[in-house]
Order: structure tokens, then C-alpha cells, then sequence
């Protein structure tokens, strides 16, 4: 019976497209199968904004959102309308234009960041047998066409005529450029040892379990030096504290998307959190087990809620970091990129190497870590030395 | 032939078109982009798979960038080309010629092609291509060029980073004295170490 | 008409289009980006030949395909620090004008 729910949707899927003739199955099952995305990530999308202002808002010692329930009546939902509230703002906002902007390339930005951002969720693995397009280099798409992303940020910068909006173009392309390469040698640590790139493999290859434990990737030396090392990168892919220098209010006003307002300013919102959701996906996918269950004993729940509790779970950790931690400057994140994360991502596949070909016994474990953990000591040392930072003071409001 | 390739390769023809004729750089920096992106969605069609994504991630992802970021370090956005009505009879006389060779070219590659009896054959079958073939050739086969080609990429690496890095000041007071270049000396603000800008600035106030 | 010589065809326009930039615009850039235009043409062509010619389960064409790419992008790397160079140095980027041997 769990088999089932599991795998409502295929079966509905497959049912529904089944009434059509035998030429138009393919097409009607990939209408189906986008409609779907395209309906519950935005949704998503809804909620977790609300969350997050709210959880930023406990953060802060302060109530989120509150009251905005049900639009026209008052009945006051905890504030979870807000979403719609802000959606039927920026709807009926004028649509400024600078004068001197380049009309074409000012009205295609939030598109072209919209169109990879979505193609990006056709290769995740949502459930058991539910990924939309299987192909046999997914991941390669998944990272090729995450790469469309910065292209969109500069044709905002720069039709913009802005100088604070090209400055931010600039600085945004720069940390994406940077933070890919450690975004994608952390995941080739995982394709070595699954030997394949698709990412319906990489799940299966962790769906076993020992003691009832789940062979999870992060459960690994290299898996978990290769997941905060992917964490941190995503972080910055995503343009999100302390990563958020390009976008921050209190210093650029807002980057790259100063000139844009109303509907188009709700895309690139839509855009940056929908390319938050795929690429913890993606997380989700390579490190964390996908839709697998972390303990045996827990398998009957269905595939697709572990997947989605688990991408929940990685976002609710965005949200707290973004509350927490104070930005970086440019300078320290490009350092923090090219002499930090850089030359442990290349030590981390050396490590997954020494992992598999230990075999199976237990010493690997200690030798793996031990590895991990001395270069981190090593390089952290070496690159904090010149820093002279001294005690941290605390001051309270008395 | 399906109706697919034909409409992916006319857009990409007319993106590449764009790119090279526009007057603003940084437009023919982003219909470059489309045109990449058309030549991988013609490389999907022809079943590699792997070559198509690897194109959007090289091309679009990198070079496209690249070219986009060479064009704001060197001001070229801001100025818009001249245009062929305004350009001197002697440059008109050269873009003519290197269009009409073009068309010599192409005439007579597509001559070529088309009245070849061996191509107009029927197609084969399509090839399942698998990463892990590809993988098994690459270190089999192949090992020797790849090899080779991450030496050639981390060479070219630290030679674009070299060539490209920003000279410091004393290098620049080295000119001879002899050459009148109206380049070096006059458009550079006076370059004094600022150590020495601050002992004055200490020693005046 | 094949698809090949269709997929030929596409390309060697593709080249000529590049061809026909890279020589007769002035700008330094553009004329790397026919150089690169070029480069994709030949990338097409040999990955026609390889998806309808004999034995593409030799995977041929396909990994030279793969080298090319990468080698178009490390010239266009070093050609583009190149011109950011010249830039620097003469304060144009106009071909036209960097017609002088000695700096």
C-alpha cells in the first residue's frame, strides 16, 4: 500500500496519458510533467518567502509578517498571505523604464534568468522514478544550464545604464564565476565514486542501509567536507548572505536589479529563489540521499516528502545563516573561493579516491578524515595568520 | 531533416549574422550567446547529447562571459561602431572584398557539398552514446591528448592571467627617454609612489 | 538533400558568417568572435560526419569535438587578455590603429 502512495503520480501520470493516441503521449506527458513543476515550485516559492521574513523577524527578536490573512476580508491567516498581498503589488505597480536604458535587453534580462533556472528542475530526481527528463549526463546539464544565470545578471547590469547596477552586474558575475568551480569539483568527488553522471543513479547508489543506518553520502569523510563545501558554494550561487554583496540594500541599493520595478522585480525574485530551490535540490540529490529515508524503519514514508523535507530542511538552514552572519566583502570572498575552497574541493577528490580504493574496512575512515582535517587546520591557519582579529566583545543592551 | 534542425539552424544563422554586423558590441556579445546556444540545440539533435551540454557550458558559460566582461574592461560598450554609410570609400572597398570572399567561400564549400554523391546517402543509425563510453575511451585511447590539453588549459591560464595582470607604477617610469610615445606619458596621471605622497602630505601638514 | 549535407551546409555558412566578421570588422573583439564562430563551424561539421558517417561507435569526431572546445576556449582566454592588454597600453581597440611595432 506505501508502494502505492508512494507512486501516486507516475501512476496517475501514466493513466491520464493513456487516453490519448500513441503520437501525442510523449508530448501530453511532458506538458503534464511541467505543468507540475511549474505549479508547485512557485508555490513554494510563495510559502517560503513568508517563512523566511518571519523566521528572519524571530531572529531578530520581532514578529514576521502577521496579519495579511485572506486578501479583502479579515480573516488573518498568521500572515501567510503575505505572498499574494506582494503578488498583486507588484502586478499593479507602474513598470518604470529609465529613459536612456536599452529597452530590448532590459526587458529580456528577467527572462533569460527565469528559462535556465527552470530548465535546471527537469533533471532532479523528486521521488522514485520521478525525474522528468533522465538523462545520462544529468548533472553536466544540470551545471551547463545553471551557467545561463550570470548572463541574465549582466544583461541586467548593464541595460540599466546605472553605474551602481553594472558595479553590481560585475561584482555578481565574478562570485558566480568563482564559487561554480567549487560548486562542481565537490560534485565530481561524488560522480567518481558512483561512476555514473546521472542523478537517478547517484540516489540508488545510496539506497542501502547498514545497522538501519542509510549509506548517505554525507555520512562519508569526503561526503561531508564535499557537502559543506557544496553548502557554502551554494550559498554564494544563490547570492545570499554573507554571500550577498552584489544585491545588499546597504550597499548597492540593489545591484543589478535597481532599475527594475513591479512585475519584473517579482520575476527576479521568483528567479533567485526557484535557483535556491534547485541547486539544494541538487545538494539534496548528490549528498544527502535524495528521496531515500535516512533509517529503515522509516522507508514507508512516500519518496517525494523525504526529498521535499530534506530541500525544506536545507532552506530553513539558508534562512538561519542569512540572520546570522554578516556579510563579506568582495575581496575576502574572492580569497575565500580561489585559496580556500578551491585547493580543498581538489584535496577532497583525492581523499573519495583513497576512500574507494581502501576497500571496505574501517581504517579508511580514520585516514580519510584525519587528511580532511589537517588541511583544513593547515590552510585555515596559514591564510588567517596576517589577519589579526582579535577577541570577540559582546555588548548587550542594557 | 525534421522541421526542428531547420528552424534551430535559421535562427542560429541569423543570430551569427546579428553578431557579427550589430554596432553595439555588447549586442553582439549577447546574440553571440543565442547563436552558441543554437549550435547545441542543433548538437542535441544529432543524438550528442554530451557535446551539447558541454557547448552551453564552455561557450555560453564561459567564453559568452568572457566576451562580455573583455568588452566593459575595454570601454568598447559605451561608443557604438561606426557605421558602413560613414566610414571612408577606402574602408568600403575592404569590407566589399572580404564579403565577396566570403561568398566565394561559401559558393564553393556549398557547391562541394551538394554535388557530392557520397553525402546525399541516407543517414545511419543513431549511436547511444553513454558517459561511461566516452569515459572509457578518454583513458583508454585518448589518454595521451587529454593529457596534453590540461597542460595546453593551465598554460593558457596563467598566460591570460600574466599578460592580462595590471603592471605596477615603477614599471611605467621606464620608458627611454628618447621615444615620443603619446600613449605612455601623457594620458597616465603622474604616478608617484604613495608612500611618498604621504610623507609629503605628513611633512607639509 | 541529407540531413548531412543539410548539417554541412549550416555549417559552412556558419563559417563564412565568421570569416566575413573577423576580417572585416575593426574592432578586436569582434574579430575574435568570428574566430570563435569559426571554431563552432568546424565543431559541426565534425560532429555531422561523426553522427552519419561510418562507425560512430568509435566516438571519433565526438572526443576531438571535445578537445576542440576546449582549446577554442583557452585561445579565446588569451586572446581576449590580449586585447585587454593592448587596450591598456594604446587606449584603443581599434585594429585599424594598432598598426605600430614600437610601444
Amino acid at each position: 500500500m506505501f508502494d502505492q502512495i508512494d507512486q501516486i503520480f507516475v501512476t496517475s501520470l501514466h493513466r491520464v496519458v493513456g487516453f490519448l493516441p500513441e503520437a501525442w503521449r510523449p508530448l501530453a506527458s511532458s506538458i503534464l510533467c511541467i505543468g507540475f513543476i511549474v505549479s508547485v515550485f512557485p508555490g513554494l516559492f510563495a510559502i517560503v518567502t513568508v517563512l523566511e521574513r518571519k523566521g528572519l523577524g524571530r531572529i531578530q527578536n520581532r514578529y514576521g509578517p502577521n496579519r495579511v490573512g485572506i486578501p479583502f476580508t479579515k480573516i488573518r491567516l498568521a500572515g501567510f498571505g503575505q505572498f499574494a498581498a506582494d503578488g498583486i503589488k507588484a502586478l499593479i505597480k507602474e513598470d518604470v523604464v529609465p529613459r536612456a536604458a536599452d529597452k530590448v535587453v532590459h526587458f529580456l534580462a528577467p527572462v533569460v534568468l527565469l528559462i535556465p533556472v527552470l530548465l535546471t528542475y527537469a533533471v532532479l530526481p523528486f521521488g522514485k522514478n520521478m525525474t522528468v527528463a533522465d538523462y545520462d549526463a544529468g548533472l553536466l546539464f544540470f551545471l551547463a544550464v545553471g551557467g545561463g544565470v550570470e548572463l541574465s545578471v549582466f544583461m541586467a547590469g548593464w541595460s540599466s545604464r546605472n553605474k551602481y547596477s553594472l558595479l553590481g552586474a560585475m561584482r555578481a558575475i565574478a562570485q558566480m564565476l568563482s564559487y561554480e568551480i567549487p560548486l562542481i569539483l565537490s560534485a565530481i568527488s561524488v560522480v567518481m565514486i558512483v561512476g555514473s553522471l546521472n542523478l537517478s543513479e547517484i540516489v540508488k547508489h545510496q539506497d542501502h542501509y547498514t545497522f538501519g543506518i542509510a549509506h548517505w553520502h554525507v555520512f562519508t569523510p569526503w561526503g561531508l567536507a564535499g557537502f559543506l563545501l557544496f553548502f557554502t558554494a551554494s550559498l554564494a550561487e544563490s547570492n545570499r548572505t554573507p554571500f550577498d554583496l552584489p544585491e545588499a540594500e546597504s550597499e548597492i541599493i540593489a545591484g543589478y536589479f535597481t532599475e527594475y520595478s513591479g512585475f519584473k522585480f517579482a520575476l527576479f525574485f521568483l528567479g533567485e529563489y526557484l535557483g535556491m530551490f534547485a541547486i539544494t535540490g541538487l545538494g539534496v540529490t548528490l549528498f544527502l540521499g535524495g528521496w531515500t529515508a535516512p533509517f529503515s524503519c522509516l522507508t514507508w514514508v512516500p519518496s517525494y516528502v523525504w526529498f521535499l523535507a530534506k530541500m525544506l530542511s536545507i532552506v530553513f538552514i539558508f534562512i538561519w545563516i542569512r540572520g546570522t552572519l554578516p556579510r563579506l566583502r568582495m575581496d575576502q570572498l574572492m580569497n575565500l573561493a580561489w585559496k580556500f575552497m578551491l585547493p580543498l574541493a581538489l584535496l577532497n577528490i583525492v581523499v573519495a579516491a583513497i576512500w574507494f580504493y581502501m576497500g571496505r574496512d574501517w581504517p579508511r575512515w580514520f585516514i580519510c578524515s584525519g587528511i580532511i582535517v589537517m588541511a583544513y587546520l593547515a590552510l585555515g591557519r596559514t591564510l588567517m595568520k596576517h589577519q589579526h582579529l582579535g577577541k570577540r566583545i559582546y555588548r548587550y543592551a542594557e | 531533416m525534421t522541421l526542428c534542425l531547420v528552424i534551430t539552424a535559421i535562427v542560429t544563422l541569423l543570430a551569427a549574422v546579428c553578431a557579427m554586423s550589430l554596432r553595439n558590441l555588447v549586442h553582439c556579445a549577447l546574440t553571440l550567446a543565442v547563436s552558441f546556444s543554437g549550435i547545441a540545440a542543433i548538437y542535441l539533435q544529432l543524438d550528442a547529447e554530451f557535446v551539447g551540454f558541454t557547448e552551453i557550458l564552455v561557450y555560453v558559460g564561459a567564453v559568452a562571459i568572457l566576451v562580455v566582461m573583455a568588452i566593459l574592461l575595454t570601454r568598447s560598450g559605451e561608443t557604438t561602431q561606426p557605421s558602413v554609410l560613414t566610414s571612408g570609400r577606402l574602408d568600403l572597398i575592404g569590407k566589399f572584398a572580404g564579403i565577396g570572399v566570403t561568398a566565394a567561400i561559401f559558393t564553393t564549400l556549398g557547391w562541394a557539398i551538394l554535388s557530392s554523391s557520397v553525402l546525399a546517402k541516407p543517414g545511419a543509425v543513431a549511436p547511444q552514446v553513454t558517459v561511461k563510453d566516452i569515459g572509457e575511451v578518454l583513458m583508454t585511447r585518448y589518454v595521451l591528448p587529454l593529457e596534453i590539453v590540461g597542460l595546453v588549459l593551465t598554460a593558457a591560464m596563467i598566460g591570460a592571467v600574466i599578460i592580462a595582470y595590471k603592471e605596477e607604477a615603477k614599471s611605467r617610469s621606464q620608458v627611454l627617454p628618447g621615444a615620443q610615445t603619446k600613449t605612455a606619458t601623457s594620458n597616465q596621471p603622474a604616478v608617484v609612489p604613495p608612500a611618498e605622497n604621504i610623507l609629503k602630505k605628513a611633512g607639509v601638514a | 538533400m541529407s540531413p548531412l549535407q543539410f548539417c554541412l551546409l549550416v555549417s559552412a555558412l556558419l563559417f563564412a558568417i565568421g570569416f566575413a566578421g573577423a576580417v572585416t570588422r575593426r574592432h578586436a573583439i569582434l574579430a575574435l568572435v568570428g574566430i570563435e564562430l569559426m571554431l563552432n563551424a568546424a565543431n559541426l561539421n565534425l560532429i555531422a560526419f561523426w553522427r552519419f558517417g561510418p562507425h560512430p561507435e568509435l566516438l571519433t569526431g565526438f572526443i576531438f569535438v571535445l578537445f576542440s572546445m576546449a582549446l577554442a576556449a583557452a585561445e579565446a582566454a588569451v586572446g581576449l587578455a590580449l586585447v585587454i592588454a593592448i587596450y591598456r597600453h594604446k587606449k584603443t581597440s581599434n585594429l585599424d590603429e594598432v598598426k605600430e611595432l614600437k610601444g
